[in-house]
């Protein structure tokens, strides 16, 4: 018996098990399945990280480090190179290593730290020819800082999610042609700063309401012919146009990576992919936690970390016995805000919820109602899906509360 | 190097020839004009072992089909290959639709298929409550199987190997000259080999290869077959192979689970002009879900893990080719659909025409039918798999998350026959990189495996060999700019 077993070993797995340390818990194990911890922030060599928590600028590596750091110094176990096979209903975990082989442990608590995947070429049925030169952003991006190759020389990215923005600008110092990149919607699902400091700086266009229709090349990428979509997403005939490439970088989306989630028998919410929580990041299994982009996707790690403090703080409360599930309060949502964490409230305190929005919306109004009555409201010049919003419910506003929903109207 | 007989084509066709014949004292060789075997018709097909009933009786097709299919399960078994009687269901949604069905089951019957039956709506609802509440009838083959085409033709190929024969990978046939009694066989790099035999099963280009022997008459046109392949969320959402009723462009798109739990969806039927042509359209695409939809309820695109294109071997007589325009040199062309069904019985088909024009068969005494199954690391239990672990450190360590793939099993890919040589190779292998994240994960992992097995750069590695390069260089700070 191990009192509280940790899946994944990147910012929140560590951030998790920190806290859970902090909150008395000695007997923890980290599982991570790479060679290292720091999980995907080990190949984002670019700063801009930790603004929010540390008030500086930090690249991946050193944002993981001041985790990892803290690991160490507190002795906090972990294995590497170990992947978590299956999870059980009653938090038996099978994993295997190369030094233990395929093990399991009984967990009296369980955080789920795994992060998430990118979505693939695959799901998105673009047609034409299966060549080498086709890359995930998240793939092209380890292949360059960790292994130090090129995937390619001339390159057009589709989706401008935060990942293909960040490699529109690597590819670029590293002396590659970004021909364009192309976004789907008609806004970019990536972070405003990423957008100026990684396109705009570089003379990168960013093509709107366009997306890829074809791949050419039989061996290696050729090319690939674009085209404008119309409101519905549909590919304009009359916009078709060949831009000669040797790589297409995806950048079209982040599923969080619920497998094992999934196979314990774990509520998922539609919506987020992820499973849903209560305020104290507790699943529907009791003592099953989750926190970080296995969640929900975040936009940025500091949020990964101070949503993995909450799970392994109540994590620890748990094992302790003194976790309270005093009420089951229900969070809906009104389509315009897609979804929110937590999806339920059980403990009638001050309460961050974080959500995102569908669209690009200006001058809108968040309204919190309890019932018919709004019991909170703010207002934002503007919101955009690709960033993460919170807002802070206080106590007294959930005094009456049974039941919220959230919304958002445009004035 | 002389061979006694030399197979032009690394398909399952010149696979499943090369290892019946490697029961015999013979020296084959394999000739393969791509990087590594099974990368025509034989990587990207419907995945099925048909029952038999759909080809005319008389016909090689229907012969061969029914012999092959009854052929197939212990050659499987033999060659450690998945392959699961699922049975095969023909459903029909009008008058004209069931007298189609009723055809095929009388033809089936003559071609001498077992088992062959007609149910009605309740009958085919019972048995697949996703069949679309449309359907009125269905022909039931309880015989239909389905298997994984490029695992056989790996096996066949592998097992052929273990018992003694040859594969030349990166061999284009490019001439073929009668020498006295011998074929000099010449490549496009100008690499050679001699042979008193030779068997053209060169797919898609059999045509090509059989004028480079003399013989015209045999014209071969490529039908483009698009899929989509589903994760294996929605692998049960049927359990037979369920054909929509024929029409005169192939068996109509099907919706299959296949060995690996996946489901299948496809083809399309399109007559093309380019050998090479296996891009997947749009078009195609959408009209692969528009027709299964059609079919079957609960097909969730959300699922989709890949999608891709197939060129069947498409013959100008409406039959299977197999025939010997000249002495010791025979064709084995046209082999489309029921191709693959048909590859065992096809093999003993032309051993016996070449039994006929002189080659001796001695049995090898040395013969070992069996294979070591592909994934039998897979498939043991935790005790076994920890012995192996104990014993070699790298099973322990999974590479490939989505389908829980190790570095050890990834590694005796590439070490045993046949080798794979790069990427897709050891995906088709080890099954690392086919799951739902497409190998975004481990591609960068499974890359550098190879590179050290090869004992090659790893910017050296190829996708499927040739130019297909994964790197274009190294980095600036790695060239140290």
């Amino acid at each position: 018996m191990t009192e509280l077993v940790i899946i994944g070993g990147g910012p929140a797995g560590m951030s998790a098990a920190i806290a859970a340390y902090e909150n008395g818990i000695r007997d923890i194990l980290i599982l991570e399945r790479d060679e290292r911890l720091g999980g995907i922030l080990q190949q984002c060599i670019h700063n801009g990280f930790g603004l929010h928590r540390f008030g500086e600028e930090l690249t991946g590596p050193e944002y993981a480090w001041r985790y990892e750091e803290r690991v160490r110094e507190l002795s906090i176990p972990f294995k590497l190179n170990t992947m978590v096979l299956d999870i059980s209903e009653d938090k038996v975990i099978t994993a295997a290593n190369p030094t233990d082989g395929i093990f399991r442990i009984q967990a009296k608590a369980v955080i789920l730290a795994m992060g998430c995947r990118e979505r693939s070429r695959g799901a998105l049925n673009i047609s034409g020819t299966r060549p080498a030169g086709v890359y995930s952003a998240g793939t092209a991006q380890k292949l360059v800082n960790m292994k130090g190759f090129m995937p390619g020389k001339k390159v057009v990215i589709l989706g401008s999610g935060d990942i293909g923005l960040i490699m529109a600008r690597r590819m670029s110092l590293e002396g590659a042609e970004v021909k364009a990149v192309c976004e789907l919607m008609p806004y970019s699902g990536g972070l405003a700063r990423n957008i100026e400091q990684c396109l705009n700086d570089f003379n990168i266009p960013l093509l709107l309401s366009h997306t890829v229709v074809k791949i050419h090349g039989k061996k290696r990428v050729e090319g690939v012919t674009i085209a404008k979509v119309d409101d519905k997403g549909k590919p304009i005939e009359e916009t078709r146009q060949f831009i000669e490439c040797d790589t297409l970088l995806l950048s079209v989306g982040l599923i969080p990576e619920n497998e094992l989630t999934k196979s314990a028998g774990i509520d998922i919410n539609k919506i987020t992919n992820g499973a849903s929580v209560t305020q104290s990041r507790e699943t529907s299994i009791p003592g099953v936690f989750a926190c970080g982009n296995v969640l929900h996707v975040h936009d940025l790690v500091d949020y990964v970390s101070e949503e993995a403090e909450i799970a392994g703080k109540n994590a620890a409360l748990y094992i302790n016995g003194e976790l309270k599930n005093e009420v089951d309060i229900p969070i809906d949502t009104d389509g315009k805000v897609r979804y929110t964490v937590p999806q339920r409230i059980t403990e009638k305190k001050d309460t961050k919820v974080f959500f995102r929005v569908a669209n690009v919306y200006e001058n809108a109004e968040i309204k919190v109602y309890s019932g018919d009555e709004v019991i909170f409201k703010t207002r934002k010049p503007k919101v955009a899906p690709g960033e993460m919003q919170c807002i802070t419910l206080k106590e007294q506003q959930l005094e009456n509360a049974e039941k919220l929903s959230i919304g958002l109207e445009v004035l | 190097m002389m061979y006694d007989v030399a197979i032009i084509g690394g398909g399952v066709v010149g696979g499943m020839l090369a290892r019946t014949l490697s029961s015999y004292k013979l020296k084959i060789c394999i000739l393969e004009k791509e990087n590594d075997v099974a990368m025509g018709a034989s990587k990207a097909n419907s995945a099925i072992v048909h029952a038999g009933f759909d080809a005319e009786p008389g016909t090689l097709k229907a012969k061969l089909n029914v012999k092959g299919s009854e052929m197939m399960e212990r050659t499987a078994k033999e060659l450690g290959v998945k392959y699961k009687r699922n049975g095969s269901l023909v459903v029909g949604f009008s008058d004209e639709d069931k007298k189609r069905i009723e055809e095929l089951h009388d033809r089936g019957v003559k071609n001498g298929v077992r088992e062959l039956s007609i149910l009605d709506s309740e009958e085919l609802h019972t048995l697949e409550p996703n069949i679309s509440p449309d359907a009125i009838c269905a022909l039931n083959a309880p015989t239909g199987a389905i298997i994984c085409p490029y695992e056989l033709t790996i096996a066949a190929i592998g097992n052929a190997m273990d018992n003694g024969a040859d594969l030349k990978v990166n061999f284009e046939v490019s001439e073929i000259n009668k020498i006295g009694a011998e074929f000099e066989i010449i490549s496009s790099n100008g690499d050679r080999i001699n042979a008193e035999y030779v068997v053209n099963a060169a797919g898609i280009n059999a045509d090509d290869v059989a004028a480079m022997a003399g013989e015209t008459d045999i014209k071969i046109h490529p039908r483009r077959g698009e899929y989509i392949l589903l994760d294996k969320t929605s692998g049960g959402v049927v359990s037979h192979t369920i054909f929509r009723t024929p029409s005169t462009m192939g068996k109509g798109i099907l919706v299959t689970p296949t060995v690996d739990g996946n489901l299948l969806l496809g083809p399309t039927a399109e007559d093309v002009e380019d050998k090479n042509d296996t891009s997947t359209t749009a078009d195609g695409l959408s009209n692969v879900l528009t027709r299964c939809t059609e079919t079957t309820n609960g097909i969730n695109l959300r699922d989709t893990i890949t999608s891709f294109c197939g060129l069947r071997a498409v013959g100008n007589t409406g039959d299977f080719i197999i025939n010997s325009p000249q002495e010791h040199f025979i064709n084995a062309a046209g082999i489309e659909s029921p191709g693959l069904s048909a590859s065992p019985a096809i093999a003993e088909y032309i051993i016996e025409m070449l039994n006929n024009q002189g080659l001796e068969l001695v049995k090898n005494e040395n013969y070992n039918p069996i294979r070591k199954p592909a994934h039998y690391f897979r498939e043991a239990s935790v005790a076994e798999k920890n012995r192996i672990i104990a014993e070699d450190r790298t099973y322990g360590r999974i590479i490939c998350r989505c389908e829980g793939v190790s570095e050890g099993e990834i590694r005796e890919a590439i070490r045993t026959n046949p080798p794979a040589r790069d990427l897709d190779g050891v995906k088709r292998r080890t099954r690392a990189q086919m799951g739902r994240c497409q190998g975004g994960f481990c591609m960068p992992y499974i890359t550098g495996i190879l590179a050290e097995e090869l004992g090659v750069p790893y910017e050296s590695i190829t996708k499927n060999g040739g130019s297909s390069k994964l790197m274009t260089g190294k980095t600036k700070e790695e060239q140290g700019i």
